[in-house]
């Protein structure tokens, strides 16, 4: 099979893999406002504490496959989108240390707020990161060459505010498998609303990204695409359907099943509106693409390591299945 | 300043910063491995202790290390894409097969490591354990094939100014990786039973939890004998393969100006070298050390620097003095070691309050000699990104130096509060001390476990 298409689904693969792993730590994050005292906050850190560093590898793990698959791709969204990524990094960074150091803390409040103004920062840029590409990147010779703030237009900060709701969509399912009582009580009704809210930036991303990218409305009515790319928003709303109604009666895991789907159909919908495009306008997958013996070379490694790898992670979760609670993480 | 320069500095700054982190993490993993496997073997509850006293330190660090790793792998794109671009079919694999075989393993089992008391069992979470110390040491290995790759080229064809693959075991295993991979694994390993030995002896001294300070004090001191030796073997070898493959880096290292052609090439203790003169303007030479110590025979050849284009040469002050506080720094350890030797023939190990000290004192020197070993290897290989093939000019991103400013003060702030929170958190880890009073979970609990005697009076302090 083409080497080129293998690693365009396998960083697809990847970039789904953080957005919903990533995704419902951070918007448990999010959500920190919404508790009412320290023992809550306890719960929440607790119920991502033993993941989220291998939720995060995947964002490394992304970015390492960018890099050897689509080289191009990779220094003319680094250097291009310079400034939402290493805002996206310095959110990170914040979030990621807050776990050891508010364990620590005596005084937990500047760490409460480091975790959620860290998640929101992380979350917003990488709004910002998707919505830049989106809006398409001047490239001249290979390389990146617009200016350092093409990425900031209506459009992007749209997309930016949309996946605040989408990870709050995430986390708060997320929470309600990890947890009883008030904090469950509360999160289905964060996980209720913010998924008419998503349900709503989704409607309003499909119908701006043609106004936005006018190719796409071509792609959307063009065959072969035609035939099938109606199956994304209808997979959309069964979707949101079960989702609406699993939250009503109470399921406790199949609401984040749904979220995930969800979330699936709108990253598909978004890939089969721009594909075989990698960044808009004009880089395409198979121009960007790296030497075929690296890529065959490092397919090997994919091949007998990530089946390990996702071995170990399902191990993780096996190990730390149930509700948070009986044991205390941080002490 | 230009894009150029400030990007330069930021990739020092986050990479110089980043370092320290995975050092303790290496090190520290190997002493918990041991701590565990004791705990394992023998029962005794005092290694159980120890264990989850160490391991919260490790825990602080290891946080900082994976969010300050990341800043790296996005600065090969937000800084250097014109490099990335360029060398990425024979480069990037090294990146990706580190977060694949290295990092996956790492994550998927820290959380058991730190948080899995109550869920696994002893034999299952000392397997985590020895993973989480291999998944560091096998990212150690991927780094330093990747920086070994930009410092000894091989394995490419240039086609066009694009490297592509010809063979990749060569370029992973090229010329410089095995001796370098060495030196900075032992880098670690020293460092880390330094660190270990030096909060041990304060304890001591304070006289807090003596028993169980005393056995993590003889285990680093154990640990840091062995790595202290070998640390100058290896880092002989390492002078060596750079007189071998880089040699204006060893001349600038040594302040090395001309070709020594009858007799040997002295060794400069101290120098105060002027690159523009071409000269030292003061030096305090060993008569034919230099040739003995790269060449190992006392006439030997050493190219001096005029013999490389001015253009080409590395900056000779930065490297001849990080290079020798480096060097200085080791031998400091290794006869703070042959201390350790005489007191413990004569019994004295634990008592003589002068080497306590001693331990207390020297216990940060590691990473400040790991830091001036990378500044030495890194300046050393200016003005090139891939040496004698890339120039570090060729490879920055179009960007403006606007963005640069912005990012390195954004960097400086956060990692100036970041590193002044942890050393905040770990002194009051430090302050609280070992934990030796709670209940060890009953699925860690083995059979016929020899109880710790060390709770006394005033000692069960517990976070």
């Amino acid at each position: 099979m083409d080497l080129v298409i293998i690693w365009s689904c396998l960083l697809a693969l990847a970039i789904l893999l953080y957005v919903v792993l990533d995704g419902f730590g951070l918007g448990i994050a999010l959500l920190f406002p919404t508790t009412r005292d320290e023992e809550e906050r306890n719960i929440l850190m607790d119920s991502i504490a033993p993941v989220w560093d291998a939720n995060q590898t995947w964002l490394v793990f992304g970015g390492g496959a960018l890099f050897v698959s689509f080289p191009m791709i990779y220094g003319v969204l680094f250097s291009g989108l310079y400034i939402p990524l290493l805002t996206f990094v310095f959110g990170l960074i914040f979030r990621g240390v807050t776990f050891e150091f508010r364990a620590q803390a005596t005084r937990k409040k500047p760490w409460n707020m480091a975790f959620f103004l860290g998640s929101l920062v992380a979350v917003v840029a990488q709004g910002l990161t998707l919505g830049g590409i989106l809006s398409g990147m001047k490239v001249a010779g290979g390389h990146f060459a617009g200016g350092p703030f093409d990425w900031l237009n209506p459009f992007s900060v749209m997309v930016g505010i949309a996946l605040i709701t989408g990870y709050i969509l995430l986390g708060s399912t997320y929470l309600i498998i990890k947890t009883t009582g008030a904090i469950q009580e509360r999160a289905y009704g964060h996980a209720l609303r913010s998924a008419w809210i998503v349900l709503g930036f989704q409607i309003l991303v499909t119908i701006w990204t043609p106004l936005h990218y006018p190719s796409a409305l071509t792609n959307w009515f063009s065959p072969p695409r035609i035939y099938f790319i109606w199956t994304f928003p209808l997979l959309g709303l069964m979707a949101f359907y079960g989702l609406n109604k699993s939250l009503k009666s109470r399921c406790e895991i199949l609401p984040f099943v749904y979220s995930v789907i969800f979330f699936f159909a709108g990253y598909l919908g978004l890939i089969a509106s721009i594909y075989p495009i990698a960044v808009p306008p004009s880089i395409t997958f198979r121009e960007a693409a790296a030497q075929q013996e690296t890529l065959r070379f490092t397919l090997w490694g994919v091949i007998i390591v990530l089946p390990l790898a996702l071995a170990y992670t399902v191990y993780s979760y096996s190990v730390f299945r149930g509700k948070v609670g009986k044991e205390q993480y941080y002490h | 300043m230009d894009a150029l320069l400030l990007s330069r500095i930021q990739f020092a700054v986050t990479t110089m910063f980043h370092i320290l982190f995975p050092v303790l993490t290496i090190g520290l993993a190997l002493y918990l491995v041991i701590v565990e496997l004791l705990w394992f073997v023998t029962k005794q509850e005092i290694y159980y202790r120890m264990y989850r006293f160490w391991v919260k330190i490790f825990a602080i660090n290891f946080g900082i290390g994976v969010v300050s790793g990341v800043v790296l792998e996005f600065e090969f794109g937000t800084n250097f894409s014109r490099f990335s671009q360029s060398v990425s079919n024979v480069f990037s694999p090294l990146l990706a097969f580190e977060v694949m075989t290295a990092f996956f393993l790492e994550a998927g089992f820290l959380g058991i490591m730190l948080f899995g008391w109550e869920r696994v069992r002893r034999s299952i979470h000392f397997l985590a354990t020895c993973l989480v110390a291999a998944g560091a040491i096998i990212s150690a290995f991927w780094i330093l094939a990747a920086n070994s790759w930009m410092q000894t080229p091989a394995g490419y064809r240039l086609v066009d100014g694009k490297f592509m693959v010809a063979d990749f075991r060569a370029a992973i295993f090229n010329p410089s990786l095995p001796i370098r991979m060495s030196h900075m694994t032992m880098a670690s390993f020293e460092t880390s039973a330094f660190v270990v030995a030096g909060i041990s002896a304060y304890f001591l001294l304070k006289g807090r939890q003596v028993d169980l300070f005393r056995r993590s004090l003889g285990i680093a001191l154990v640990m840091a004998a062995l790595f202290s030796i070998l640390q100058i073997y290896f880092g002989d070898a390492s002078g060596r393969q750079v007189f071998h493959h880089q040699p204006e880096k060893l001349a600038a290292m040594e302040a090395h100006w001309e070709t020594n052609v009858k007799e040997g090439a002295p060794f400069a203790v101290i120098a105060i070298p002027d690159m523009r003169a071409e000269k030292n303007l003061f030096e305090m030479n060993i008569p034919n050390g230099l040739s003995l110590l790269v060449t190992h025979s006392s006439y030997g050849k050493v190219m001096g620097l005029r013999e490389f284009p001015k253009e080409d040469r590395p900056n000779v002050l930065i490297l001849f003095w990080s290079f020798r506080l480096m060097v200085a720094i080791g031998f400091i350890l290794f006869f703070v070691m042959i201390w350790a030797g005489f007191l413990w023939l004569r019994g004295r190990l634990y008592e003589s309050r002068p080497f306590l000290w001693i331990l207390v004192v020297v216990h940060p020197l590691g990473f400040l000699a790991t830091e001036l070993g990378w500044i030495t290897n890194e300046v050393g290989r200016q003005p090139w990104l891939v040496y004698h093939l890339m120039r570090t000019s060729e490879g920055i991103s179009p960007i403006p130096a606007g963005n640069v400013i912005w990012s390195l003060s954004l960097f400086l702030i956060i990692f100036a509060a970041i590193g002044a929170s942890y050393s905040y958190y770990v002194l009051k880890t430090l302050r609280i001390g070992a934990d030796l009073s709670s209940p060890i979970p009953s699925v860690q609990r083995p059979a016929g476990m020899l109880p710790f005697q060390g709770v006394r009076k005033g000692d069960s302090v517990k976070g």
